[in-house]
């Protein structure tokens, strides 16, 4: 019977404890724990439960020269995360059962973390007819998370379908908003320093438009909606809108939408360049206020490893995107909880509970109590880390923190009762 | 100076030496040698991403004409529509000894790159990126400018310049914009709304819906070429209104000063943006600014290549 005692931790609360965990289940707490197996001092770490990403690109099958389940796991399991969620838009698209299954495979196979695959909305990511959504629901893989993500369904009817079927079983479908005709060949945010750098404009609305739509259509059908990386103010206002009048939206922020703005782009630097763009000044404080008091519910990745030769060129050739898993603790710290704008309790919320529980995911985001399962993030909360993209675990190096110096560090990882990350270094026993 | 990126580059004692230097060109070349040994030796790539056969044709001259060897690299009929990535050509002209890329690229934003990234060493001359700037058409234009207006002036104080048209896809506007206020004039930007980006209050210069209201104030009336392709994207309904409301005719013309000058970037869509009879009067620049330009180009050439030592002197000395 495996056993960890984890000495010392100090939980979202404040209070310092000991953990004791056996098999894959928290089974004690206390003070002053006597340890019968393998010990951890975790004196001056934040003991969390571990983090549950809901926007991952794995980008396998179809682009393993950037990305496996098996990297991306990694990535996460230094990232603090115990579950992350695979996006569809792989080749093949995750559109059937067959693909979401091997997906889901995959990520029981690298064993570091839990790898919920989400499913396409629409064949093909075409944006036309509807994947096998029920299909994929019943598989193994038990895909609740619908998504065309890099594509918005911007067809109003097969959205409302798309909401109307998932209700079936509980599904959610998480929309990437993008008026597909107000961002033709669009490259950074549409404003004074687009227009000084001559990239063609991103603008606001063309998000906001679609969020706006999406929720009467929602509360219309009474249906679960996720709104993927919300970027702008007026994103903000119109979910805290849709929020006061009891809508079933829930919306995430990634960790770049919260410390970067489109300043970075006038480098032309395609390591700055991502779909949502980076916003000005006056988005970012929103998006933190806003994650602040619940508006926006989790943050999430968006992970979106790119090979190098996708980013070593000019601005208009290069991919949208950035790596995240590994960074974002630190973000969230840096931006969140430096600068007092929420706790630890909060950010155990944003980013482990509510993700979990938006996702259906059960074992996952459950409270550090005894009963739980043992899925927890160790944290040294006021570590002042140079980020490198050479130590990523990450396939792929296209971070945009490289250089920066950020607050907070994820130091061990438990996955199911299981050390999958020791003093940042990774304990790997996976199958297959 | 290593580069020319952007005009922001440039201060404005930099800009009048260089203005400076391309009319002691000017007079040095005038004779019926053309020819200066200065960048002997020297070689100047040509890296043309876009179709853009007059700026080639002016940097090669300029190139030449300062005694540089020059390569023309240009995208049709080369690996690039194989594929090839900028980066690697760069380093293949860059292997094959390149002391000047002159690039024009579709990309904004790529001459910067190409000169920070680390890729290559030459010294880096931006002859267009993308919808970003276009430097040395803002420099032959001010050189043009102050020829007419006031050859020896270290400055543009009380010269009024209106640029007229697709300001927001123009590189040439970009440039001029920020370049002519830097030297004192007082520019105003003329365009329909949907031709002006957001964001143009940012710009810090006035800017109107309305050709003729101030027609008669302008020294300099900078026509902008109208990429034909705009009218299907709904920027405008069609030429004739278009003409008709920010198109330079004859009756436009006639109201300007009696010594104002018209300038175009070229090429010119006559009857769109530019009326014939405009195009051809007297007040109209546009052939000058083509020889201009390859004296402006010659200038950046030897400022960015040639060294301290090296003097400017007259033709087979």
């Amino acid at each position: 019977m495996s056993e960890i005692l984890l000495k010392a931790a100090t939980l979202a609360g404040g209070s310092v404890v000991d953990i004791r965990i056996v098999e894959n289940l928290i089974s004690e707490i206390g003070t002053d724990l006597y340890s019968t197996g393998d010990l951890i001092d975790c004196s001056a770490l934040r003991a969390l439960p571990g983090f549950v990403d809901l926007h991952t690109h794995l980008r396998e099958p179809g682009k393993e020269n950037t990305e496996t389940v098996l990297t991306g796991s990694r990535a996460a399991v230094r990232g603090g995360y115990t579950a992350i969620s695979a996006m569809a838009n792989t080749n093949p698209v995750a559109d059937s059962a067959g693909v979401v299954e091997q997906v889901w495979r995959l990520g029981k196979d690298a064993a570091l973390c839990d790898v919920y695959p989400i499913g396409a909305v629409s064949e093909g990511l075409a944006g036309e007819r509807l994947a096998e959504i029920g299909a994929m629901a019943d598989s193994a893989a038990r895909v609740r998370i619908f998504s065309d993500d890099g594509k918005c369904v911007s067809d109003p009817l097969l959205m409302r379908r798309a909401l109307e079927y998932v209700k079936s079983f509980g599904g959610v479908i998480a929309q990437h908003a993008q008026e597909p005709r107000l961002t033709i060949g669009s490259q950074m945010n549409e404003g004074a320093v687009a227009s000084e750098l001559g990239l063609a404009g991103w603008p606001a609305v063309a998000e906001e438009s679609i969020i706006m739509r999406d929720i009467l259509l929602a509360d219309m059908v009474k249906s679960r909606l996720h709104i993927c990386h919300v970027s702008t103010k007026g994103s903000v206002e119109i979910i805290r809108w849709a929020k006061a009048r009891g809508s079933l939206v829930t919306a995430e922020v990634t960790p770049h939408h919260l410390l970067l703005t489109e300043e970075m782009v006038r480098s032309y630097d395609p390591i700055f360049k991502v779909n949502p763009p980076l916003r000005g000044v006056k988005d970012v404080e929103a998006l933190r206020a806003a994650l602040a008091d619940g508006t926006i519910d989790i943050v999430a990745t968006d992970h979106a490893p790119h090979a190098n030769e996708d980013k070593d060129c000019e601005w208009g050739s290069a991919a949208f995107g950035m790596v995240g898993l590994e960074s974002a603790l630190s973000v969230v710290v840096s931006t969140m909880i430096s600068s007092g704008l929420m706790g630890w309790d909060r950010l155990a919320e944003v980013m482990s509970t509510a993700p979990a529980r938006i996702g259906g995911y059960i074992e996952q985001g459950q409270a550090i109590a005894v009963g739980s399962s043992a899925n927890i993030a160790l944290v040294d909360g006021s570590a002042e880390k140079q980020i490198h993209r050479d130590e990523l675990f990450s396939k792929s190096k296209n971070t945009p923190f490289h250089g920066m110096v950020l607050t907070g560090e994820v130091v061990h990882t438990i996955f199911r009762g299981r050390i999958v990350l020791r003093d940042k270094k990774l304990f790997e026993v996976h199958r297959g | 100076m290593r580069h020319l990126l952007s005009v922001d580059d440039l201060s404005v004692d930099q800009t009048f030496e260089l203005l400076d230097v391309a009319a002691h060109l000017e007079t040095l070349t005038a004779g019926t040698v053309k020819k200066l040994p200065t960048l002997r030796g020297r070689t100047v790539v040509n890296l043309f991403f876009e179709d853009s056969t007059r700026t080639r044709l002016s940097f090669e001259a300029a190139a030449k004409r300062l005694s540089a060897d020059v390569t023309n690299f240009t995208a049709k009929g080369s690996s690039i529509s194989k594929g090839e990535s900028l980066k690697d050509t760069a380093q293949t002209l860059q292997a094959m000894g390149a002391d000047a890329i002159v690039i024009r690229h579709p990309a904004s934003g790529s001459a910067k790159r190409l000169a920070e990234s680390g890729w290559v060493s030459a010294s880096i001359i931006n002859a267009g990126d993308g919808t970003h700037e276009h430097p040395t058409q803002a420099l032959l234009d001010a050189f043009t400018i102050r020829k007419r207006f006031n050859p020896t002036g270290r400055d543009f104080n009380g010269l009024n310049i209106a640029i007229v048209g697709d300001i927001l896809h123009s590189r040439v506007a970009r440039s001029n914009v920020k370049l002519l206020k830097k030297l004192g004039a007082h520019v105003t930007l003329i365009a329909p709304p949907t031709l002006f980006p957001v964001g143009i209050d940012s710009w810090r210069v006035p800017f109107s819906y309305d050709f003729d209201s101030e027609l008669d104030q302008f020294d300099v009336v900078m026509m902008l070429r109208v990429q034909l392709e705009r009218m299907n994207e709904s920027f405008f309904p069609n030429g004739r209104e278009y003409s008709r409301s920010y198109g330079l005719d004859e009756a436009r013309l006639s109201r300007l000063k009696a010594d104002a000058i018209v300038m175009h970037p070229g090429p010119m869509n006559r009857g769109l943006e530019i009326s014939a009879g405009s195009a051809d009067s007297k007040k109209s620049v546009v052939i000058e600014q083509v020889s201009n330009g390859v004296l402006v180009r010659m200038a950046v050439l030897y400022q960015l290549l040639g060294g301290p030592d090296m003097q400017l002197s007259g033709g087979g000395s």
